[in-house]
């Protein structure tokens, strides 16, 4: 009777044990996850021109203190911009309503986050507040695009003149071990 | 010449041992139901299998996640991207080290005790015993042992790829320190269903054959001492090379 009941209770928790693992694993490591209670928290929403691959799921933060997360990122028909919707920690609660929000880069090629820099108002964003500031993310296509137009346009200038010079330098070499 | 007739035989004995196996798993199945009244019997194999691998598993878990924390962290700090840490170590261990790991761990721990023990009722004629009682022996010996070895092992690979994954975050949060909402929200924001149903696929997969290699080479082993000291071997073997070549054939599937 013992031994049976220490048997019951070994398999009967390896079996719990298990599912509780195969329910970890496909609600909380994947985005279909079920979030449990939340604590305190409001909502705020900024409007930007191009957000890159920011996710839901980014943090946001100030000053590098992270003080939410991107709960939702919509699209809007009305300014052809995306709307992301931040769920902001309620013990953050004096962001000043001139506050500026950006999407960044983590590290080199890191996922994007949302950086706000606090404005110099009285007032504070309340919860479904819009922050009207914002800047756009960091796309490295445009920029290597406004390189490379500046650099056609700018035949004369020191950088060109650098690389110019670079180009022949490096091709001499190889020239001698052909000849060889 | 003779060397090809050596070759062809071996060929086709292998062939041979192969549909064996075969058959010796649709009897298994054909055996199921009525295997399936006796559910004492089955649970008391899924402790057996199942519970009395736990440690083994949740350690090799533990210290599995860890070096991959380890490893991966310093792989992708090169890249300034380690807040992919979560994800690259979510994705490797649910995906493909937890159900392979466990189920070389499955073979290891519980696939050689259930082939030495089938071997040594077959040595001391408690097989036949059995028979001579009309009592089958596979619906009352093998087929419990075979379903609680396929009911543990996918559950061993979930809680592997779990304690994989706080491992992980152990060392990379912990030690190394990535910020824990950028590990935890990009895993959750990489990692798909997809990914979870590859590896539970996996394990289930993996619990068939290792299981049944187990209980098959058991309950054929050469009724000696020798015998079933071969059969063990022979169940690690097998079922490691099984478990990898499945492996391999199960992701080209989910790609």
């Amino acid at each position: 009777m013992r031994k049976s009941l220490t048997l019951d209770l070994g398999t009967g928790s390896f079996v719990l044990l298990g599912f509780a693992a195969l329910f970890f694993l496909t609600t909380q490591t994947t985005s279909r996850g079920i979030s449990f209670a939340s604590p305190p928290h409001y909502d705020l929403t900024a409007k930007f021109d191009n957000i890159g691959d920011l996710k839901v799921g980014a943090p946001v933060s100030m000053s590098g203190v992270e003080m939410g997360r991107v709960t939702k990122i919509a699209f809007d028909w009305k300014e052809y911009k995306a709307a992301v919707t931040m769920r902001i920690d309620a013990r953050f609660n004096q962001i000043p309503t001139d506050s500026d929000a950006s999407v960044y880069t983590q590290g080199l090629l890191g996922g994007k986050f949302i950086g706000l820099t606090p404005g110099g108002a009285e007032t504070y964003l309340k919860d479904k507040d819009q922050i009207g500031f914002t800047q756009s993310a960091f796309v490295l296509e445009n920029l290597i695009g406004q390189f490379a137009a500046n650099f056609m346009k700018g035949g004369g200038q020191s950088d060109s003149g650098k690389s110019k010079t670079d180009a022949p330098a490096a091709a001499e070499p190889k020239s001698t071990e052909k000849s060889k | 010449m003779k060397l090809i007739r050596e070759l062809w035989e071996s060929m086709t004995e292998s062939l041979a041992g192969l549909g064996s196996v075969v058959r010796f798993l649709l009897r298994l199945v054909a055996a199921s139901p009525r295997a399936l009244l006796r559910l004492d019997l089955i649970s008391q194999q899924i402790y057996n299998a199942g519970a009395l691998s736990l440690v083994i598993i949740m350690l090799s878990g533990l210290f599995v996640g860890m070096v991959l924390g380890l490893q991966g962290f310093q792989l992708l700090q090169r890249f300034g991207s380690e807040d992919s840490l979560g994800t690259a170590a979510t994705i490797g261990l649910v995906k493909e080290l937890g159900p392979v790991v466990t189920a070389l761990l499955f073979a290891g721990r519980a696939g050689t005790a259930l082939a030495s023990e089938l071997g040594l009722m077959r040595a001391t004629d408690q097989l036949s015993a059995m028979e001579m009682m009309a009592v089958d022996p596979i619906q009352r010996v093998v087929v419990p042992r075979f379903l609680g070895g396929v009911i543990a092992m996918p559950l061993l690979a979930a809680i592997f790829s779990v304690v994989g994954v706080y491992g992980a975050q152990l060392v990379g949060v912990q030690i190394m320190g990535v910020d824990a909402g950028s590990f935890w929200s990009q895993m959750r924001a990489a990692v798909g269903l997809r990914d979870i149903n590859e590896g539970i696929v996996k394990s289930c997969v993996f619990g068939v054959a290792c299981s049944l290699i187990a209980v098959y080479e058991g309950y054929y082993a050469t009724p000696t001492a020798e015998g079933v000291g071969r059969a063990t071997t022979r169940t690690v073997v097998t079922s490691a090379v099984f478990t990898l070549f499945l492996d391999y054939l199960i992701t080209a599937a989910f790609l």
